[in-house]
């Protein structure tokens, strides 16, 4: 699904060059869980936004799901994004004047879905994520954990072949964090490509998979065995 | 199209309406804006009105033709000859000179601008009498308070009637007075009133004091033979008059024998020129008004894009997030210069309402009286669209400022966590 060879990435700091990322070599089958572990300045939100095309790499090549992806300007990137991809941010970053099912449709709007499909879409994922009774309400009117859930709404409603998750659990405390864990294992169970960056390591259980990030490099890769977090909800 | 795409529209009034008294005061400039423009323009187009109502029934491509004496001598005449026209010269113009649409010979008591005294019931005023054809109605309309004015009947049968002025009305009757029916006494001869008219206090060329009796009655009456003391004629609207002018001269002239260069045998009057000063004033101010609103109007504009340019800043986070979830540059433009032509156009038309409002105002406050040149001050519908447009096209232009803006956000740095 994901495939990295020799991924370089430097950051201009003035007239100092930041060597982040140097040489990553990584892939990802269809259906892993895979959790991006590491201390801030690893390098492992760099890698995700060059995963997210939100960011251009220096070297290497990157390919998703069989398209190379390379040359991309603001337009094909966008168009790439929202066809591959589905973003979960720590902040949630749900549009505040819109309600829960706006909210999850915006992706498909984008995609150019009529809007009776869109509306049926965000409904169906919105019961997914257990929060058909909400669709009406606005951001504000939602509590941390029920925003992720829309925001994972929003990140699935597209049908992206790769969820890419940023510190997903950061902004929440403990138990929520578990239910939020518990609805990205579910939809893992459904067959999605799921990468998840984090610095928990209890999180970090929780995958399929873990991948270490220090100083711009993986250290280690390893098969875990799955902590459920349902046995914690 | 994506002009008719409903989504982008729910977009555009969603965003807007989020923050109504953001969105009201930014449309603020814009409605002043609009209002000054509408109110400019509006009064300039009823001053024109208004001017064009204080020369109602003036004819505005007209002259008036008269006969003095000459000042250059010419085959064997002497200078300072006194030149009289005679009553066929009427005919004779009309005929060779087929631009000419009415021609209304007049004929004055005594010398011009004299006065004559005019008797009735022991009172007098001194009044000026002329001669006049019906047709002189077609060139300065008379403004009747009572009765009418000379008919053809009046001419063909030498009828001894008579229309007089306000003023002479004054003079000779008591106020209230029933006048229409009653006999006045000029120079021996008895003439019954038929009409009273009220003078027009812009153009006055009759004066308020006068007496008009039909022009064939005048001859028989006052004994003035065929002679004519002047002409006032109406050309036709496509042509000018100071080439009919000049036509009528040089017929004149050979016909009495007047030096071809004799600028001061013949006087004339060329109406025209002072409804073309007028109208040229009243253009300049319109276009004045309509530069000045423009301009205005640009600055309520970009006033606009300033606080899009805002906006845009304070909304990099949701722009960003918008483009992370496949929002192309294109649509997040597309989505700004919208807000900006929306925001615009609603603005306009609130600006547009309120100046209609304000401007029936002024025409029920101002518009009524005969003083002040005011009336109708409304904008016409093409000097509306203009301007409609023009603001939509430059908030279209001036919405590409912050749109380039929001484009060159990088959704990584708008997402960038703190």
């Amino acid at each position: 699904m994901i495939k990295i060879e020799n991924l370089h990435k430097s950051y201009k700091m003035g007239s100092n060059s930041l060597h982040v990322l140097k040489g990553i070599n990584f892939s990802v089958e269809e259906g892993e869980l895979v959790a991006i572990m590491g201390s801030s300045g690893s390098g492992k939100s760099t890698l995700l936004n060059i995963l997210g095309m939100l960011d251009g790499l220096d070297e290497g090549s990157y390919t998703l799901d069989g398209v190379p992806i390379k040359d991309l300007n603001e337009t094909k990137a966008a168009n790439y994004r929202n066809k591959f991809l589905g973003f979960v941010f720590q902040s949630f970053n749900l549009i505040n004047y819109k309600n829960a099912m706006e909210n999850v449709a915006l992706p498909l709007y984008y995609q150019k879905v009529g809007r009776k499909e869109r509306q049926e879409k965000a409904l169906k994922y919105l019961e997914q994520v257990g929060l058909k009774e909400w669709a009406t309400h606005l951001p504000s009117e939602l509590s941390g954990g029920q925003k992720q859930r829309v925001a994972i709404a929003r990140a699935m409603a597209a049908e992206p072949k790769v969820l890419l998750a940023d510190e997903p659990t950061g902004a929440l405390d403990s138990t929520t964090s578990y239910e939020v864990m518990d609805l990205i294992q579910k939809i893992n169970d459904l067959g999605n490509t799921i990468l998840v960056v984090t610095h928990e390591p209890d999180i970090a259980n929780m995958c399929k998979r873990i991948v270490h990030l220090k100083d711009g490099v993986i250290v280690e890769d390893k098969k875990v065995k799955q902590v459920r977090a349902s046995e914690y909800v | 199209m994506w002009l008719f795409d409903k989504d982008l529209w729910r977009e555009v009034f969603n965003t807007l309406g989020k923050n109504m008294f953001r969105t009201f005061l930014t449309m603020l400039g814009v409605i002043f804006a609009m209002i000054i423009l509408m109110l400019l323009l509006g009064s300039a187009n009823g001053m024109s009105n208004g001017f064009d109502r204080l020369f109602a029934g003036t004819a505005s491509n007209s002259l008036f033709v008269w006969s003095q004496r000459t000042s250059e001598p010419y085959k064997g005449f002497e200078r300072g000859r006194r030149i009289s026209f005679r009553i066929e010269d009427a005919s004779i113009l009309k005929e060779q000179i087929p631009e000419i649409d009415v021609l209304a010979p007049r004929i004055e008591l005594g010398s011009h601008r004299d006065v004559v005294t005019v008797y009735r019931k022991g009172r007098k005023s001194g009044s000026t009498v002329y001669g006049d054809y019906p047709e002189i109605d077609n060139i300065t309309k008379k403004k009747l308070v009572e009765g009418r004015f000379l008919n053809k009947t009046d001419i063909e049968d030498s009828k001894k009637v008579c229309v007089i002025g306000e003023e002479t009305y004054k003079l000779l009757f008591d106020k209230g007075e029933e006048a229409i029916g009653q006999d006045i006494r000029i120079n021996g001869v008895f003439f019954r009133i038929v009409g009273i008219y009220k003078p027009n206090d812009n153009i006055n060329i009759d004066g308020e004091n006068a007496v008009f009796i039909p022009f064939s009655t005048f001859q028989k009456a006052f004994s003035s033979g065929d002679r004519m003391g002047w002409m006032a004629i109406a050309v036709n609207s496509e042509t000018p008059v100071p080439i009919v002018e000049a036509q009528i001269k040089k017929l004149l002239k050979a016909k009495y024998d007047i030096h071809p260069d004799d600028e001061r045998a013949i006087g004339s009057f060329d109406m025209s020129e002072i409804f073309n000063n007028i109208s040229a004033f009243t253009t300049v101010l319109k276009g004045f008004s309509f530069f000045v609103g423009i301009f205005t109007l640009l600055a309520g504009v970009i006033a606009i894009s300033n606080i899009l340019l805002i906006t845009v800043k304070e909304r990099t986070k949701e722009i960003g997030v918008r483009r992370a979830l496949g929002a192309t540059p294109r649509v997040v433009k597309r989505q700004i210069v919208m807000e900006a032509i929306v925001l615009t156009a609603f603005a306009g038309l609130i600006g547009f309402a309120i100046s209609v409002g304000i401007l029936s105002g002024l025409d029920a406050l101002f518009g009524q009286g005969d003083e002040f040149p005011f009336k109708n001050p409304m904008v016409s519908i093409p000097q509306f669209s203009i301007s409609f447009v023009l603001m939509v096209g430059l908030s279209v232009l001036i919405g590409l400022i912050p749109a380039n803006r929001a484009v060159k956000i990088r959704p990584i740095e708008a997402l960038r966590e703190e």
